[in-house]
C-alpha cells in the first residue's frame, strides 16, 4: 500500500506559508532579543541598587 | 485580569488572510498568522488592565526605577493576555456560536486549542516569576491571586453558572492597580483597596450595558448573563444600584485625603455623567418585558461611556497626585 500523499499547496497558499513563518520567525526573534534587553537592564539596575 | 471591554473586539484580530474565506488555515497550512497569537491575548482587554495598573503605579508613594516599573507593567500587561489566551481555550465551544466571538482564532480553525492553552499557561507562569525576581513578592502574589481568580472563580467556575458571574468576576479586572501599588510599595494598603473597590463595582453596569443589547448572543452560547436569566427590566434596575454606589465610591480617596480637589471634583463631574447615562437606560423607551424599542441606544452609549469614565477617573487621580 502506497502511503496517501497531502496536496501539494496550490502557489497562493505557499506564499502564504512563507508569508506566515517569517512573520512567526521574526515575532519570535523579536521577543527574544527584547527579553534578553531587558533581564540585562533589570540584572544591571538590581546590581547598582545593592 | 478581566474581559473589561473585550465585547467589543468582535473578531479576534478583525480580518482575514487570504485562505480564511474558504479553508480554515491551521488544517491547511499548518503555520498560523502571528497576528492570531497577538488576538489570543486580546489586546484591548490588556489597554485598560495596564492603564489603571500604571495608575496604580503611579500613585504609590515612593519610588520605583523606571525599568523596574516598566517591567511590572509588562508583567501585569502579560499576565492579563495570559489570561486572554486561557479564556478563550476554555470558551471555545460558546465563542464559535456568539456572532462576536466566532472568528476569533480557536472558533475559526486559525489556532489549535490545546496551543492557545499551552500560550496562555507558559505567559501566566513567566509574568509571575519574573514579576517576583524583577520587582518583588508582594505584586507577584497578587498577580498569581489576579490570574488563578480570572481562570478558575471566573472563568471556569462561575461564568456559566450564575447570573451574579460579573459581579464576582468584576473582581479579576480590579487587581491590577492593587498589583502596581504592591510593585512600588511592597505590600497592600486601604487606597490600593479602594481602587480595587472602584473598579469592582464599576465592572457590573459597564458589562450589563453591554449586556442588554449582546442578549442574543448570550442566550444562544447558554451564558446567565443578568437580561438572560432575569430579564432587562431586572438589569436596568441593577446598572442603577450599582451606579449609585459606584459614584459615592469614587470620592473616597478625596474624603480620605488621599487626593485633592483635581481628583475629587473630576470623580464628581465624571460621576454625575454616569448617573445621566445609567439614567438613560433607566428610562429608554421598552416594552412590557422591558425590551428596548430604541435599540439599546442609551445602553450602548452608556457602555462606552463606562470606559471612558473609568480612563479619565484614573488619569485624573494620577494628575492629582502627580501635580497636586
Amino acid at each position: 500500500m502506497m502511503p496517501e500523499n497531502p496536496p501539494r499547496p496550490t502557489e497562493t497558499e505557499a506564499a502564504e506559508l512563507r508569508r506566515r513563518r517569517r512573520g512567526l520567525n521574526l515575532a519570535i526573534i523579536g521577543v527574544l532579543v527584547a527579553l534578553a534587553g531587558l533581564f540585562y537592564a533589570i540584572t544591571i539596575v538590581k546590581m547598582m541598587q545593592h | 485580569m478581566s474581559d473589561l471591554s473585550t465585547h467589543t473586539n468582535d473578531t479576534g484580530r478583525g480580518e482575514k488572510s487570504p485562505l480564511s474565506s474558504h479553508v480554515a488555515p491551521t488544517e491547511a497550512l499548518g503555520v498560523t498568522d502571528v497576528r492570531d497569537w497577538i488576538a489570543l491575548l486580546k489586546p484591548r482587554v490588556m489597554t485598560l488592565v495596564v492603564f489603571t495598573g500604571m495608575i496604580g503605579l503611579l500613585v504609590a508613594p515612593g519610588h520605583i526605577h523606571p525599568v523596574i516599573a516598566f517591567t511590572a507593567v509588562l508583567c501585569i500587561a502579560v499576565a492579563a493576555g495570559a489570561c486572554g489566551a486561557i479564556n478563550m481555550w476554555y470558551d471555545r465551544d460558546i465563542d464559535a456560536v456568539m456572532r462576536r466571538t466566532r472568528n476569533r482564532p480557536i472558533p475559526a480553525g486559525r489556532i489549535e486549542a490545546g496551543g492557545a492553552l499551552g500560550y496562555g499557561i507558559t505567559l501566566a507562569i513567566g509574568a509571575v516569576i519574573v514579576m517576583e525576581v524583577a520587582v518583588n513578592f508582594a505584586a507577584a502574589a497578587v498577580l498569581a491571586i489576579s490570574i488563578g481568580f480570572y481562570v478558575f472563580i471566573y472563568t471556569m467556575w462561575l461564568k456559566r453558572r450564575t447570573p451574579q458571574n460579573i459581579v464576582i468576576g468584576g473582581a479579576a479586572g480590579a487587581f491590577p492597580p492593587v498589583i502596581g501599588w504592591a510593585a512600588v510599595t511592597g505590600s497592600v494598603d486601604l487606597i490600593p483597596l479602594v481602587l480595587f473597590a472602584i473598579v469592582f463595582i464599576w465592572t457590573p453596569p459597564h458589562f450589563w450595558s453591554l449586556a442588554l443589547w449582546a442578549n442574543d448572543d448570550y442566550r444562544r452560547a447558554g451564558v446567565p448573563m443578568l437580561p438572560v436569566v432575569a430579564g432587562a427590566k431586572e438589569t436596568r434596575k441593577q446598572i442603577v444600584l450599582y451606579s449609585l454606589l459606584l459614584v459615592p465610591l469614587t470620592l473616597v480617596p478625596w474624603y480620605l485625603g488621599f487626593s485633592g480637589p483635581i481628583y475629587g471634583v473630576s470623580a464628581l463631574v465624571l460621576g454625575l455623567g454616569f448617573l445621566a447615562c445609567v439614567a438613560r437606560v433607566a428610562t429608554d423607551k421598552q416594552d412590557a418585558a422591558g425590551v428596548s424599542l430604541t435599540n439599546d441606544a442609551p445602553a450602548r452609549a452608556a457602555f462606552k461611556y463606562s470606559i471612558l469614565y473609568l480612563f479619565v477617573l484614573f488619569a485624573a487621580l494620577a494628575v492629582d497626585r502627580l501635580i497636586g
